[in-house]
């Protein structure tokens, strides 16, 4: 058991990068990755989400979808679920944490589009993970993405003062460093 | 009727939604490894996209405004629900290659945002002309990054061998490196060859 655990761990952060090799949750990747600081927020703020979406969407499809015969409901179900949750995560945040709460806010409602979300959901199921690894899976996942946007955003810090081409500015230049962030990422896949 | 055409223009080119406003990256990057997989993947959003937009625009002095955002993903989901099934049970070959991303269709920003910025405030006609054209546009761009990256990086197109045998395909451009890659150079090539309007 503990080394499944480990086994998911591993995958989900290093050779299964969501953002380096399963390309989920790209457009926060490229929205919010300019500075340090607003990545590593984003990051944190996707962690908790996913944790209890993980948890969520899987009692949701354990105790409610499959005893009813409805498991192709499961998009509808999922994305419904996260969008509550994202707004009770919010609200709950801001009357009992007022300080976490400052410092996710602006995040999380951009959340409910990411499709890192819903896609660690889909994929739990897809992979018939129980409920813990279900929500180490969704932790997991969360650290890899964390991790990803926070070197990102260290590596666009530093093209930001660069002198790169007119041509290279703005996207085009963000996603060829992202490509070749890739390529190590790449070198993780013998991993386990 | 121009003004259909300009709307369904605009989304083709002017504001292509991948080339230009950079939205739906996550299917850009991860599918576009064949150019089957390029169409499929672009025909199956352009299928939802008109008719969410559709019923957005048609619903639109029903929905109240704090609630909107609940009310676009029910009817988004829906549609892709429907699309998900066609798919597994006529095309089964895309639904394996397509896989996590057609539930993902959900969340492609392109479908938010258009029921967002248009739909949600234009009559159902025009709504039905962007939908088609902001996801025509999403299919050529990416039918297009993946024809480059299917034909550099294994040698053929739509399955069929284009490249003579000699060449030596460029393994990289289908791992997900090459995906950030050549996306990135189309941007480039886009803006050179039809510059931003100022």
């Amino acid at each position: 058991m503990l080394s499944d655990i480990l086994v998911v761990m591993i995958g989900a952060i290093f050779v299964n990068n969501f953002v380096m090799s399963r390309f989920l949750g790209i457009c926060p990747f490229l929205g919010v990755s300019k500075k340090l600081e607003t990545a590593f927020g984003m990051g944190m703020a996707v962690t908790f989400v996913m944790a209890i979406a993980s948890l969520v969407s899987y009692l949701v499809n354990a105790f409610i979808l499959i005893p009813l015969d409805m498991e192709y409901l499961q998009t509808i179900a999922f994305i419904l679920v996260i969008a509550v949750l994202v707004q009770i995560v919010e609200m709950a945040l801001k009357k009992m944490v007022p300080s976490l709460y400052q410092a996710l806010g602006v995040y999380l409602p951009l959340i409910t589009t990411n499709c890192a979300v819903l896609g660690v959901a889909q994929l739990n199921v897809t992979e018939g993970y129980g409920l813990i690894l279900s929500v180490v899976n969704g932790i997991a996942s969360a650290l890899g993405y964390t991790l990803a946007i926070c070197l990102f955003a260290g590596i666009r810090e530093r093209l930001a003062i660069g002198n790169l081409p007119k041509w290279m500015e703005g996207f085009p230049g963000a996603l060829i460093a992202a490509g070749l962030m890739a390529v190590a990422f790449n070198g993780f896949s013998g991993l386990i | 009727m121009k003004d259909l055409i300009r709307v369904f223009k605009n989304g083709l080119l002017d504001e292509n939604p991948t080339f230009r406003m950079v939205l739906g990256t996550c299917p850009t990057l991860a599918i576009t490894t064949a150019a089957s997989n390029g169409i499929g993947m672009g025909l199956a959003a352009t299928f939802v996209l008109v008719f969410s937009n559709l019923v957005i625009s048609l619903l639109r002095k029903m929905i109240p405004d704090e609630i909107r955002i609940p009310a676009f993903i029910v009817v988004i989901a829906t549609f892709v629900t429907i699309v998900q099934l066609v798919i597994k049970a006529y095309l089964p070959a895309l639904d394996e290659s397509l896989g996590l991303f057609i539930p993902l269709i959900v969340v492609n920003c392109i479908i938010f945002a258009r029921a967002e910025a248009f739909a949600f405030k234009n009559p159902p006609l025009p709504s039905i002309a962007d939908g088609l054209g902001m996801g025509l546009g999403f299919t050529w761009a990416i039918t297009f990054i993946s024809s480059v990256r299917e034909i550099f990086g294994a040698g053929t197109w739509f399955g069929m061998q284009v490249m003579p045998e000699s060449y030596i395909p460029m393994g990289i451009l289908v791992r997900p490196a090459g995906g950030f890659i050549i996306f990135g150079l189309a941007i480039v090539l886009m803006n050179a060859v039809m510059p931003k309007k100022a």
